[in-house]
Order: structure tokens, then C-alpha cells, then sequence
């Protein structure tokens, strides 16, 4: 029933945008992930969202992704989902874990609204221009961002051990299964 | 140990935990900020909803969520596969199973097992998950009378549920929390008998649906309260990214299980139920209500069709073992995926990434449907008055176990 599928999608943002929008397409995952430049990020978007012959009016999820501080990177990987396509696709957006910060999509999706401060409160990414970027799910006054690879919890949180007493006598966090 | 006191009061301590936005300074005449919450059973969990009104009417409503939060999304990353379900569970109680389903598809979809998958597993998987619809939308009615003043459905309706309790009690040890699909299979075959309890269940339902149609939907306190409250536009929906009931009810025939097809729902005849405002305007109140009153008869309708398959063709063999392809070792490779199911309030998604070199994902980010689905209460009930949010609020039907995650 889709009627265009990811290789339309990539030809067509690089004959709007240039044939450096595009940096990456990872076959491999399901959906197909795009890689597009950061700086023209916010217009694709757009492009997307309006375009007669794509039409994403939905945007499903947003995530975050740290890839440590070895890589040094971070991503922003957005699926959206055009209802009367029956097509969805996800983007990918990447950033250095030094002062991360992608454009706000709420002018865009709504949904993004929450998501974006979601994203915001678990990995630091900042989203610019989003018109109210506070904590979410964390208290204002939590330090640091819990879903970064090298996040360390807070000894104390308003004179509360934050740590798990049966974890305060062992060294690290338990160790990973492998 | 447990009796040392841990919490220090500091004065001032809960506003610079979780700040109001709107200062009591910088309010117009006649604005009064409400806080709703966070404990009050109208708000269905832990959330807090900050109102900003002008004498009666809303004019701007600032939820606070997050009071329930257990970072899901960090304890899925030292965990492995098999042993997230349980965690996976405890997002949106009330459907626990569904929760299941869907998380069981994303990771055998990245095993690449989805077609060995037996159809009996796959019978039994959506016989529990619609059992499971089914007592998720009894407590979302059945509350949602209670929110607007209706007593008796909340009883009727949680009469109702516990017999779908035990009969998943029977099934798999739990009430509530149950840990029963597994990753390419089940944690136990259906006990014997239980097609048969689940048939005469079924009998006993269906006359109480057309009570609690008399009793809820076709009521008229229960109309004026609800009908043309809380109007959710279809554009607005999708924009706002609401799924489910709620989408369902501003008028779009849009359902994952027909969408997607996932599991054996294409091999299942049913129909989506939408809001057409024959109350009132589409997408209010009342047919989000409706929607999920209609839905429970099309889950009774698939469920009987899932009885029917599971006594003939799928029937209970003495070699049918529904572990038979649970893997040892769950060890994706390297990829990433977003697998989506029709949850009873919306869609619930995965994003996973998989590394290839370790039993445990690099990332697994849950898209939570009554998150979504919360967002939008700001804008549908600017210029209500504050009775009808709680109406608005019982609506959205959310989770907050699922919200916070």
C-alpha cells in the first residue's frame, strides 16, 4: 500500500536539499534510518511534514542515544509515520557529546513538545528554540542526565541516600551480565 | 537502619523540586492558580496538574508528571532481553500483557524468529492480550463513571475485571504483573479447562455489556456531562501524536492491529469502532467512552474467534511445548528497530538498539502512548470549566506507571 519507499524519500530530500543533507542511510534497521545534516535539519523536516508526495503527519517517537564518551557522539533518532501512506521512516540526527543541541520540532509536530523535553531531561541534548524546556520526569534540581553511558547518580538528594542500601557497600553499580 | 528519617524538610523544598509555572506575582486580576493532585483519586495515579483559572473557567492547565518515574529506560540497559519483560509489566499495570505482546514481537522481530513463531502461541498470545484489553477498558469506564459521579459501573465493572483476573491467575500465577509471553513463546501451555472457563465467561459477558450500555453510554446524566466536553480534533490529534481510543474517537479508522498486522489479527475478523459526535461533536467525551465501550465487544467478538481456533485447528496437542524455540541466548545483531503494537490505550513502542556483541540493549526507548496522549490536555480543556477537566482528564484514560515509566 506504501506508495514510495525510503530510496524516494533520500532522492527526493537530496534533489530538494543537495546532495549533502543526506550523510548516512542504515539499511540494516527497521525502518530504514536516515542520516541528514544537522544544519539544514530543521527545513527537511519541514519538507517532510508538507511535502504532498510524503505527507509524515505523525510523529511517533523520539530518542535519545548516547554513544559514550569514547565515541564522543550523540543521537536524536525521530520515526515518523505518514497515515495515508502507510510509510514510516526514522531520522537520525548526530551531535558531539560536548554541548549537544539540535533544532526544536514543536513549530512543526506538537508531540514533539514532550518528547524533546523527555530527551532533553534524560541526555542534556538541547533542543533549540522550544519554547518551554524544562525537566520532565526528573525534579527541576536533579543533577546531571541519568541516560548518559557515564552517569553517575548523586551521593545525596535532599538529605536522602540515593543509592540502593544494599549497593552503598560495594564499590560500583553490579556488575554487567554478559 | 530502616528507622533513620531520610527526608529533610527544608523550607521551600517541594517548590524548587517541581516549580510551579505561573508565579503567584505575575497573575492578572481575577487568575488564581489550582493544584490538583498530585494525591487525588480523580487524577487516576500520581500526577499533578497545575491550573491557572479565571473564575470558573480554565484557562491554561500545566501538567507535573514524573512522581512516578523508576527510569525503566536506564535499568533496560543492564539487563538482559529476557529478563526486561517483568519490567516491562509494571508500565502500564492494567494491561500488562499487551505491554508483553508488543515487547516480545520487537525482540523476535530482531532475532529474526517472528516466522517460527507456532499459530498456537500466537492464538494464546492474542486470546491473553484481548482478556487483558478488556479489563483495562472495564477500569477505564468503569472510573471514568466514578470521576463524573456515577457509583455502580465502577462496581459492576470491577465484578467484571476479577473474573478475567483469575482467569489469567489461572494462566500464569499473577493477578496483575504476569510475565507470560516470552520471547519466542509462552511461559506455560493454556492450563486444561480453560478454553471451556474462558467460553462461559464470555456468556456471562455479553448480557452485562448491554447494561453497562444502558447504565453508562446511553445515559443521560452521563450524556450531558460528557457530550461536546473536551472536543479533540482530528488535525490536532495527530499532530499531538495521540493514538488509540482517543484518536479513534476524533473520527480516523486507524488501528495498529489492522494496520500493522502484526500476530495473527489478519486471520481475525473485527471491526474499528470510531466517534462520529452522535452526541454531541466528534472526538469529545463522550465517543472516546463510546469508542472504548464498542471495543470491548469487538475484543469479546476476537477472543471467541481465538477460542474457536485454539479448540480445532490449534488444538492442545501432549507434544506441544510452548517453549520450544525460547532461545538460550538472545543476542541480536547489530541494528536498530522500533516495533509498535495497539495497546488498549494507544500505540506503545520500542525503540531498540542492538550492538551485536552483548545480551543486553544498547538502548531501549519505550514510547508510551497515555504520555502522548497526556500532552494534549492543555489544549482541550482551555475554556472549560474545572468540573469538566476531571471529565477531560478520566477521557484520556492514561496510566501514570506508564506515563513516568
Amino acid at each position: 500500500m506504501a506508495e514510495f519507499d525510503t530510496n524516494q524519500i533520500v532522492e527526493l530530500i537530496k534533489s530538494t536539499f543537495g546532495e549533502a543533507a543526506v550523510i548516512d542511510v542504515v539499511e540494516a534497521s527497521n525502518p530504514t534510518v536516515v542520516e541528514i545534516a544537522i544544519d539544514q535539519s530543521l527545513s527537511i523536516f519541514e519538507f517532510l511534514h508538507k511535502d504532498e508526495r510524503l505527507y509524515f503527519d505523525m510523529l511517533s517517537c523520539i530518542t535519545g542515544i548516547d554513544n559514550g564518551p569514547e565515541v564522543g557522539t550523540m543521537e536524536v533518532i525521530y520515526n515518523l509515520y505518514s497515515i495515508p501512506f502507510e510509510q514510516s521512516v526514522a531520522i537520525k540526527l548526530k551531535v558531539f557529546r560536548e554541548q549537544p543541541e539540535v533544532p526544536s520540532l514543536v513549530s512543526i509536530w506538537r508531540a514533539a513538545d514532550w518528547m524533546e523535553r523527555e530527551t532533553y531531561d534524560l541526555f542534556g541534548i538541547n533542543f533549540k528554540d522550544h519554547p518551554d524546556l524544562r525537566r520532565i520526569l526528573l525534579p527541576a534540581d536533579w543533577e546531571g542526565y541519568p541516560l548518559r553511558k557515564d552517569y553517575k547518580h548523586q551521593d545525596k538528594y535532599r538529605g536522602m541516600t540515593v543509592a540502593h542500601e544494599d549497593l552503598l557497600n560495594k564499590e560500583d553499580q553490579p556488575e554487567g551480565r554478559e | 537502619m530502616a528507622s533513620k528519617i531520610q527526608y529533610q524538610y527544608q523550607e521551600g523544598g517541594l517548590v524548587a523540586s517541581e516549580p510551579n509555572k505561573y508565579v503567584e506575582a505575575n497573575l492578572k486580576s481575577d487568575e488564581l492558580v489550582v493544584n490538583l493532585g498530585p494525591q487525588h483519586p480523580s487524577t487516576h495515579g500520581v500526577l499533578r496538574l497545575e491550573v491557572l483559572t479565571d473564575n470558573e473557567i480554565i484557562k491554561d492547565v500545566i501538567p507535573h508528571i514524573g512522581y512516578l518515574h523508576r527510569c525503566f529506560e536506564k535499568h533496560a540497559e543492564a539487563l538482559p532481553y529476557n529478563q526486561i519483560i517483568p519490567y516491562v509489566d509494571r508500565m502500564d499495570y492494567v494491561a500488562a500483557i499487551n505491554n508483553e505482546h508488543a515487547y516480545a514481537l520487537g525482540v523476535e522481530k530482531m532475532l529474526g524468529i517472528s516466522e517460527q513463531i507456532p499459530k498456537r502461541v500466537e492464538y494464546i498470545r492474542v486470546l491473553v492480550a484481548e482478556l487483558n484489553r478488556l479489563a483495562s477498558h472495564f477500569v477505564a469506564v468503569g472510573t471514568y463513571a466514578m470521576d463524573i459521579g456515577a457509583f455502580t459501573p465502577f462496581f459492576w465493572m470491577m465484578r467484571d475485571r476479577e473474573h478475567i483476573q483469575r482467569l489469567l491467575e489461572w494462566v500464569s500465577g499473577a493477578r496483575m504483573l504476569y510475565n507470560y509471553i516470552w520471547i519466542g513463546g509462552l511461559f506455560y501451555d493454556l492450563p486444561i479447562g480453560f478454553e471451556d472457563r474462558c467460553t462461559e465467561f464470555v456468556k456471562y459477558l455479553k448480557p452485562k455489556l448491554k447494561e453497562l450500555e444502558t447504565l453508562v453510554t446511553d445515559n443521560k446524566i452521563f450524556i450531558n456531562r460528557t457530550a461536546n466536553v473536551g472536543v479533540l480534533p482530528l488535525d490536532l490529534a495527530i499532530n499531538y501524536g495521540v493514538t488509540g481510543p482517543m484518536l479513534r474517537a476524533s473520527g480516523l479508522k486507524f488501528d495498529l492491529r489492522k494496520v500493522d498486522a502484526y500476530s495473527v489479527y489478519p486471520e481475525i475478523d473485527f471491526n474499528i469502532p470510531i466517534g462520529s459526535g452522535q452526541m454531541g461533536t466528534t472526538g469529545d467525551c463522550w465517543d472516546r467512552t463510546f469508542v472504548r465501550v464498542r471495543e470491548i465487544h469487538e475484543s469479546v467478538s476476537i477472543i471467541e474467534q481465538c477460542l474457536v481456533k485454539l479448540q480445532n485447528e490449534h488444538k492442545r496437542t501432549r507434544d506441544f511445548d510452548p517453549q520450544e524455540i525460547v532461545p538460550k541466548k538472545i543476542r541480536p545483531k547489530a541494528q536498530d528497530l522500533y516495533i509498535r503494537a495497539e495497546n488498549p490505550k494507544g500505540e506503545l513502542g520500542f525503540y531498540f538498539r542492538a550492538d551485536g556483541r552483548s545480551d543486553m540493549p544498547f538502548r531501549c526507548k519505550a514510547r508510551s502512548c497515555c504520555f502522548s496522549n497526556l500532552s494534549v490536555i492543555a489544549d482541550i480543556s482551555r475554556g472549560s470549566m474545572i468540573a469538566d477537566l476531571i471529565a477531560i482528564l478520566g477521557s484520556i484514560d492514561i496510566v501514570l506507571g506508564e506515563v513516568d515509566r
